[in-house]
C-alpha cells in the first residue's frame, strides 16, 4: 500500500476545498436556515409534531441528509471528473498507485468534506431548535456510512460522465427528488397508502428513516432494516468500482 | 544533480569519450586507461591514446556532442511484440519490438498519428495494451507496475496543469504521489536547474507556456525517476527555449536519467539523440544509432547520364561498385564524403579509358530526412 500516496492525493484535494471553503459552507447554511424559517416557522406552526417530535426538529435529520447526498455526489464526482477533464489525471494513471489507492484519496476526501458539512449544518440548526440525540454512536455510524456511500457513488458518476450536463443530471434528475420523496419533510405515514407503497422503493428512504431513528428514536421503516439497505448501496458501489478497476472504465483506453 | 559548469564538461567529455571506447575494447586494463586519460587531457600522448583513437577512426566518430555516461548497452525498457487497437478499432500500434538501453536519448521520430504517443503511453500505464508486453528494468507493466512507474517520469505531450495549485504544491504532490518521502533540498534544486525557483509561489495558471512546459518536466523529476520520457517536449517552443530543453535532457543524461523522447523535427532528433527509431502507422520501421544514420548522411551519390545505354557493367568498372539505372542510361557511383578519397577522379578515367561517355552528371546528397521520407513513403 503505496500510503504516502493516498496521503498526497487526499491533502491535493482537502487544498482544492480549502481554496472554495467559504463558498462552500456559506451555501448548506444559508439553505439550511431557509429551510427552517420557511418550514420550521411558517409550515411548522400548522403542523405542531409529527410522532411526538416537534416538526422544526422532525426535519433536521432529513435536512442534513439532502445535504449529505447531494454534497458528496457532487464533490467527489467533480474530484475526479476535473482532472480527467483538464488532462492531469494523466499523473495519477502513470503512477506506482493502485485503483484502490486513487479511490482511498479521492473519495476519503470528498467524504471528508461532507462530514464537516454535516457538522456545520447541525451546529447551525442548534441556532434554531434544541438538539437531542438518542442515539450517538448510531447517528455518527450513519452520518459516516452515508457520506462514504455517496461519495463513491459520486466517484463513479465523476468517471462515467464524459462532459458537464452528465455530471450535474444525476444529483439533479435522481437524488434531489430521491430526498424530496424519501421522507425528509413528512413522515410516510402521512401519504396514501399506495404512495406509501410506492416510497418504499426509494432508497434513500430507508437512509433518512435510520438517521431520524438515531435522534428520536421514530422511523418508518425498522432500523435493522435501514442499517441493512446502507450496507447493501456501500457494497453495490465498492462492486462497481471494483468492476471499473478491472476494466479500466473510461479512465484507460 | 544536473546542469554542470562548461569547462567541467569539457574535461568531462573527454574522458569519458575515451572511456566509452575503452571500455568496449580495452575491458581488462580499466586503471590503466584512467591514468593514461588523465595524462591525455593535459596534451600527452599515450601509446594506449592512439590505439583507442584508431578504432575510435574504425568505428566512426563517438558522440562527441554528449557530456555521455559511458552507453550501457542493456535495455532498460523491453517492449516485445506490442500491440494497441483502439475501442473504434483503428490499430494505433503494430506488433512493436522495441529495446532502450540504459543511459541513452532515444529519439522516437514519426509524422502526425503515427502512434508516438500511444507507445510512450502504453509504457506509462496510460493505455492499456492490446497484445505483448513490456518490461522496464525487468519489471512487467502490468504484473509489477509498482516497480516499473516508479522508475519513470513522463511528460506529457498535451499541457495539463493544475491551473489554481502552485508550482511548489504541485510538484510536491507529484512526488508524494509516487511514494516518496518530501525532499525540500531536491525539489529546490530541480526548480533551480529548471530556473522555476522564483516562481514557486506562483500559481502555475499565472506562467507562460514555455514555463509551463518546465513545470511538468518539473512534476516528472520530482520523483527522481531513472527514465523519463519527454513527448514532444519543444512543440510550440521558440527556439531559445528549445536550446535550453536541449540543454537540460543533456545534463539530465550526464546524470544517468535514459530518456525517450518524441518529435517529429530531425533536427532535433539530430541533435539529441543517441538513438534514433522511427514509427510510421503503428510500425517501428528503423532504429539506428544516430551515427550510423549520420555516416549515412555523408554518402553522396554521383549520378551519370550516358550517351549511349549499357547492358551491363563492364569488367574495368567493376571494383569501383557502380550500378546501372533507368535502363541502362543512367550508372550510378555511391560515395563517401567523410572518407579521405572520393575515388572521383579514378572512375572518370576508367569511364574515358573504356570509351564511356555521359551528357550530364548529378550529385544527390542524402540527408536523415531523405532517411525518413523514403522509409515512411515505403510503407505507405
Ligand atoms: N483514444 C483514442 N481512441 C481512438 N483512436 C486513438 C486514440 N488515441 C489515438 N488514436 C489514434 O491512434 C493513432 C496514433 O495516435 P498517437 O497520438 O499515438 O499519434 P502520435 O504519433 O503521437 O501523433 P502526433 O505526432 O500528432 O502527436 C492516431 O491515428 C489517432 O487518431
Ligand atoms: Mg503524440
Amino acid at each position: 500500500m503505496n500510503f504516502t500516496a493516498v496521503k498526497s492525493i487526499y491533502l491535493f484535494e482537502m487544498a482544492r476545498f480549502g481554496r472554495t471553503l467559504w463558498q462552500s459552507l456559506i451555501s448548506p447554511v444559508v439553505s439550511t436556515s431557509l429551510y427552517f424559517v420557511v418550514f420550521g416557522a411558517a409550515i411548522g406552526s400548522r403542523i405542531d409534531e409529527i410522532g411526538g417530535v416537534q416538526y422544526g426538529a422532525f426535519l433536521l435529520p432529513g435536512l442534513i441528509m439532502l445535504n449529505l447526498l447531494t454534497q458528496s455526489i457532487s464533490n467527489a464526482s467533480f474530484g475526479i471528473y476535473f482532472p480527467k477533464f483538464t488532462g492531469t489525471i494523466y499523473e495519477v494513471m502513470s503512477a506506482p498507485v493502485s485503483f484502490l489507492e486513487i479511490v482511498l484519496g479521492y473519495v476519503g476526501a470528498a467524504a471528508t468534506k461532507s462530514l464537516i458539512l454535516g457538522i456545520m449544518i447541525l451546529l447551525t440548526a442548534s441556532l434554531f431548535i434544541p438538539i437531542q440525540i438518542a442515539h450517538p454512536f448510531w447517528m455518527a455510524f450513519f452520518l459516516v456510512m452515508t457520506v462514504i456511500t455517496f461519495s463513491l457513488l459520486g466517484f463513479i458518476i465523476g468517471i462515467w460522465a464524459d462532459n458537464f450536463e452528465k455530471l450535474q443530471i444525476v444529483p439533479l434528475l435522481v437524488i434531489t427528488p430521491l430526498v424530496f420523496l424519501g421522507g425528509s419533510f413528512y413522515s410516510i405515514d402521512m401519504l396514501p397508502e399506495t404512495w406509501q407503497t410506492v416510497t418504499l422503493f426509494n432508497p434513500v428512504l430507508y437512509l433518512i428513516s435510520g438517521f431520524r431513528w438515531s435522534f428520536y428514536e421514530i422511523s418508518d421503516v425498522s432500523v435493522g432494516v435501514s442499517l441493512t439497505m446502507i450496507m447493501v448501496f456501500l457494497g453495490l458501489c465498492l462492486l462497481t468500482i471494483w468492476w471499473i478497476f478491472k476494466t479500466g472504465y473510461r479512465l484507460k483506453t | 544533480m544536473f546542469l554542470q559548469t562548461s569547462s567541467y564538461r569539457g574535461l568531462l567529455e573527454h574522458k569519458q569519450e575515451i572511456f566509452m571506447i575503452y571500455e568496449r575494447f580495452f575491458h581488462a586494463y580499466y586503471v590503466g586507461c584512467k591514468k593514461s586519460c588523465a595524462l591525455t587531457s593535459c596534451g600527452a600522448k599515450s601509446a594506449l591514446h592512439l590505439k583507442l583513437e584508431n578504432h575510435s577512426k574504425k568505428r566512426g566518430t563517438p558522440m562527441q556532442k554528449h557530456p555521455s555516461m559511458p552507453p550501457y548497452t542493456q535495455p532498460i525498457i523491453r517492449v516485445s511484440n506490442l500491440s494497441k487497437t483502439y475501442g473504434g478499432g483503428f490499430q494505433a500500434l503494430k506488433n512493436i519490438d522495441l529495446e532502450i538501453r540504459q543511459g541513452e536519448i532515444f529519439a522516437l521520430l514519426g509524422p502526425n498519428g503515427a502512434g508516438k504517443t500511444t507507445l510512450i503511453s502504453t509504457i506509462c500505464g496510460l493505455v492499456n495494451p492490446s497484445g505483448g508486453q513490456v518490461s522496464v528494468d525487468g519489471h512487467d507493466i502490468i504484473t509489477d507496475f509498482r516497480a516499473a512507474r516508479k522508475m519513470i517520469g513522463l511528460v506529457p505531450q498535451e499541457l495539463a496543469t493544475d491551473a489554481f495549485s502552485s508550482v511548489w504544491t504541485t510538484i510536491s504532490f507529484s512526488r508524494g504521489l509516487f511514494g516518496k518521502k518530501p525532499d525540500r533540498a531536491y525539489l529546490e534544486k530541480v526548480l533551480k536547474d529548471l530556473t522555476l525557483w522564483d516562481k514557486k509561489d506562483n500559481p502555475i495558471m499565472t506562467l507562460s507556456g514555455g514555463m509551463k512546459r518546465r513545470v511538468l518536466i518539473a512534476k516528472a523529476l520530482a520523483h527522481e525517476p531513472r527514465i523519463l520520457f519527454l513527448d514532444e517536449p519543444t512543440a510550440g517552443v521558440d527556439v531559445e527555449l528549445r536550446r535550453d530543453m536541449w540543454e537540460i535532457v543533456r545534463s539530465l543524461r550526464s546524470s544517468g536519467v535514459t530518456i525517450i523522447l518524441t518529435t517529429h523535427y530531425i533536427e532535433e532528433a539530430q541533435e539529441m539523440a543517441d538513438r534514433v527509431g522511427i514509427i510510421n502507422k503503428g510500425e517501428i520501421v528503423l532504429v539506428d544509432d544516430k551515427d550510423n544514420l549520420m555516416r549515412q548522411l555523408g554518402r553522396k551519390q554521383l549520378i551519370l547520364d550516358l550517351h549511349q545505354p549499357l547492358d551491363s557493367i563492364p569488367p574495368e568498372l567493376a571494383d569501383y561498385g557502380v550500378e546501372i539505372a533507368d535502363n541502362g542510361q543512367q550508372l550510378i557511383y555511391t560515395y563517401d564524403t567523410t572518407g579521405e578519397r572520393t575515388g572521383i577522379t579514378k572512375l572518370l578515367q576508367a569511364l574515358s579509358e573504356s570509351g564511356i561517355r555521359f551528357q550530364d552528371l548529378n550529385t544527390t546528397k542524402s540527408s536523415l530526412e531523405d532517411i525518413f521520407v523514403d522509409l515512411v513513403k515505403n510503407t505507405t
